[in-house]
C-alpha cells in the first residue's frame, strides 16, 4: 500500500488527498479543539436545563416540605383553639429578622392552604414562607401589615395572588388571635412603588385609621419586572380562646 | 472530553455505563445541594418584595 493511499484514506472525503504533512497536523488540531468546544457548549446547555427544572421543580419540593414542618412546629407551639393562654401584641413586636410568627391561611387557594409568616423579606426569609416587610403594622394593628411572598418556586406561597377577589378572606393565625382580613383591591406596580407599603396604602404621609394588609408577588409568573399588590381591611380580630368560625375558612365558588 | 473520559472507565462496557450513571448522579446532586442555590441569587427572576431604588 502506498503512502499517497494511506494518506488518502486517513482525510476527511474534503481535504484534498495530497495536503503537506504540516496542514494535516493543523487540521488534526483544529478538529480536537472544535470537538472539545461542541461537548463543552453540549454540556453547558445540559447544566442549563438542569438549573431550569431545579428552580422550577425542585425548590418547590424541598420549601413545602420545610414550609410544612414550620406549620406544625407552629400549630404546635399555639396550641389548641380555645385552650392556649392569650400572649399580649408586645410579644409580636420583639419577633427576630427570619423568625416564623404567625400562619396565613386563605381559603381561595384551598382549604388546606397554610403558609408560616416569618419576620423580614430578605432572599433566604422568603424562601422560608411568606415575609413581613419589617416596621410595617403587626396582624391586627392599625396601619399596613405588609407581606411579601414567592409568585413561583421556592413553595409559591402566592402563586394564585392574582385569582384574589374583592371580599376573599385572608386568615393570619398568631398565638394569641385570629385576624380576619378582606380582599379590598389590587394593583401591579414597579418594584419601587414603596407607597404600597405605607401605612395607609398608596396615601405615603397619611396617618393611619384602619387596619390594613399589603401583599406583594411578583408579576408577571416568572418574571420580577413588576409586583402584583392585593390590598386587604380588617374584618375582625378574634382571641384565640373564641375559636375561629368555620364560615371564614369557607372555600369560596370557583366564579370566574 | 467524554471519548477519553470513557476510555478511563475501567472494566467491560456494563461497568463503564454503570460507573457513569453513578458519576452523572453526582454531578446532578453537586449542582442541586451546592452549586444551583448559590447561583439562585444572581437570577433576575427571584424578586418578591418592593424596596428603594433599582
Amino acid at each position: 500500500m502506498s503512502a499517497s493511499l494511506l494518506m488518502a484514506r486517513d482525510s476527511p472525503a474534503w481535504l484534498p488527498a495530497v495536503c503537506s504533512p504540516g496542514m494535516k497536523t493543523t487540521m488534526k488540531a483544529l478538529r480536537w479543539v472544535v470537538g472539545i468546544l461542541g461537548e463543552a457548549l453540549i454540556t453547558l446547555g445540559l447544566l442549563v436545563l438542569l438549573f431550569v427544572s431545579w428552580q422550577l421543580w425542585w425548590t418547590d419540593v424541598t420549601a413545602n416540605r420545610e414550609q410544612a414542618g414550620t406549620i406544625q412546629a407552629l400549630e404546635r407551639d399555639f396550641g389548641q383553639p380555645g385552650r392556649s393562654p392569650v400572649a399580649p401584641l408586645a410579644r409580636l413586636k420583639k419577633v427576630r429578622l427570619g423568625d416564623a410568627f404567625a400562619i396565613v391561611r386563605i381559603p381561595r387557594f384551598g382549604a388546606g392552604y397554610a403558609k408560616p409568616m416569618l419576620e423580614g423579606t430578605d432572599r433566604d426569609t422568603l424562601i422560608s414562607g411568606v415575609g413581613h416587610y419589617p416596621g410595617t403594622a403587626m396582624p391586627g394593628q392599625v396601619g399596613n401589615f405588609a407581606v411579601a411572598g414567592h409568585r413561583t418556586t421556592y413553595g409559591r406561597p402566592f402563586h394564585d395572588i392574582d385569582r384574589l377577589k374583592k371580599g376573599d378572606v385572608i386568615v393570619v393565625e398568631t398565638k394569641a388571635s385570629y385576624i380576619v382580613y378582606a380582599v379590598d383591591r389590587h394593583v401591579i406596580v414597579t418594584p419601587y412603588q414603596m407607597e404600597v407599603v405605607a401605612p395607609v396604602p398608596q396615601h405615603p404621609g397619611v396617618p393611619p385609621a384602619q387596619a390594613w394588609m399589603t401583599m406583594t408577588a411578583c408579576h408577571p409568573k416568572f418574571s420580577a419586572r413588576q409586583r402584583f399588590v392585593v390590598f386587604a381591611k380588617l374584618v375582625k380580630s378574634i382571641p384565640r380562646a373564641e375559636g375561629l368560625p368555620a364560615s371564614f375558612m369557607a372555600v369560596p365558588a370557583r366564579a370566574a | 472530553m467524554y471519548g477519553p473520559l470513557w476510555r478511563l472507565l475501567p472494566g467491560p462496557w456494563p461497568v463503564k455505563a454503570l460507573l457513569s450513571l453513578i458519576l452523572v448522579v453526582g454531578v446532578v446532586a453537586v449542582c442541586f445541594v451546592w452549586l444551583f442555590p448559590a447561583i439562585a441569587p444572581l437570577m433576575p427572576f427571584n424578586g418578591n418584595s418592593v424596596h428603594n431604588g433599582p
